[in-house]
């Protein structure tokens, strides 16, 4: 450990606002773009699912059975 | 020949879209694991025990983002370029689809590394910015990233903005040996590389441990993050094939994200 104290580690050493805003804007981002990525692939596999259905039901419907 | 021959369609098979897609769903989990546990060893290692900086205390604690995110952009840019040769050579339709996957995650770490070193910047140097050739030509990198993306998405048709996208990743590629000699080329107030393949670290193990920790952990959060969004990239664009309509059907609301990966 290379700090006495928790304040010891949170102020790192009269810098802690730079070292902590710089850790922070890098974890925020990677898990935004986590984020953004898990949630765009969902999105896009629900529309396409239910084209897909939509689809499927006009076809029954104008007696086309594929 | 026969054996070149044979290794080409080896190679053909390899990426052509459906076989990469189920081969890429193999490696995701090898790469998106061993990012987070090397991370999280990473973060405390780098934050909490090594031990402070003689000259610069406690903010050069910094490195151990600032340095990964610095090597994964010209990484990135370099992976933009490689597809961009193989798409427009050899016509690999996967490879355009990988660099449309990458050019985002590329253009956020060039942003981590513009920002984390420019708060590094300010209790090191004393300023946020200088004009110097190391941080013009790393922020020209980022403009070149946010080019490729642009023209990526310019286009209704998503093959010609991939082209248009390769043709200035390429051009862009000269940028990187510029960015790389540059603290030896110029006078600037940015340090010298800590690594180099040649000769032993710059640093004591302490530091230089949970830094190569830190830089593993990057790479395997990139190639995953890559990974990931090429095989969503796969399924957008070949959305009208019969494999990728039985991959759709097969997913559910809540089993959306993992779509796939049992297929």
């Amino acid at each position: 450990m290379a700090f006495a104290s928790l304040h010891d580690f949170l102020a790192m050493g009269g810098h802690g606002l730079y070292v902590w805003l710089s850790y922070g804007l890098v974890v925020t981002g990677v898990l935004l773009l986590i984020g953004q990525t898990r949630a765009g692939q969902r999105r896009w596999l629900r529309e396409q699912r239910r084209q897909l259905a939509r689809q499927r039901a006009r076809a029954t419907v104008s007696g086309d059975p594929s | 020949m026969k054996w070149l021959r044979d290794l080409w369609a080896a190679f053909e098979r390899t990426v052509s879209p459906r076989y990469f897609y189920e081969l890429s769903g193999r490696w995701l989990p090898w790469f998106a694991w061993p990012a987070g546990a090397l991370l999280a060893v990473g973060l405390v290692w780098g934050l909490a025990f090594a031990p402070p900086d003689y000259q610069q205390g406690n903010s050069y604690r910094i490195i151990f983002i600032h340095v990964p995110s610095a090597s994964l952009a010209m990484t990135g840019y370099l992976l933009l370029a490689a597809c961009a040769l193989i798409s427009l050579v050899w016509r690999v339709k996967t490879a355009e689809m990988v660099a449309r996957a990458a050019a985002p995650v590329g253009a956020l770490f060039c942003f981590f590394a513009l920002a984390t070193g420019s708060l590094w910047g300010k209790p090191t140097w004393g300023t946020y910015w200088v004009w110097d050739a190391r941080l013009t030509s790393m922020l020209l990198l980022l403009f070149l990233y946010m080019g490729v993306i642009a023209l990526q998405n310019a286009y209704e048709d998503a093959a010609q903005g991939a082209k248009a996208a390769a043709i200035l990743a390429l051009v862009g590629v000269v940028n990187l040996p510029v960015i790389k000699y540059s603290v030896q080329w110029w006078n600037t107030l940015h340090q010298g590389s800590t690594f180099r393949i040649t000769e032993r670290p710059t640093m004591p193990p302490e530091m230089y441990l949970p830094l190569l920790v830190m830089l593993l952990g990057f790479y395997c959060l990139f190639a995953a993050l890559v990974i990931a969004r090429s095989r969503h990239q796969i399924l957008r664009r070949e959305r009208r094939s019969q494999w990728v309509r039985a991959i759709i059907e097969a997913t559910t609301d809540e089993a959306a994200g993992s779509a796939g990966r049992r297929a």
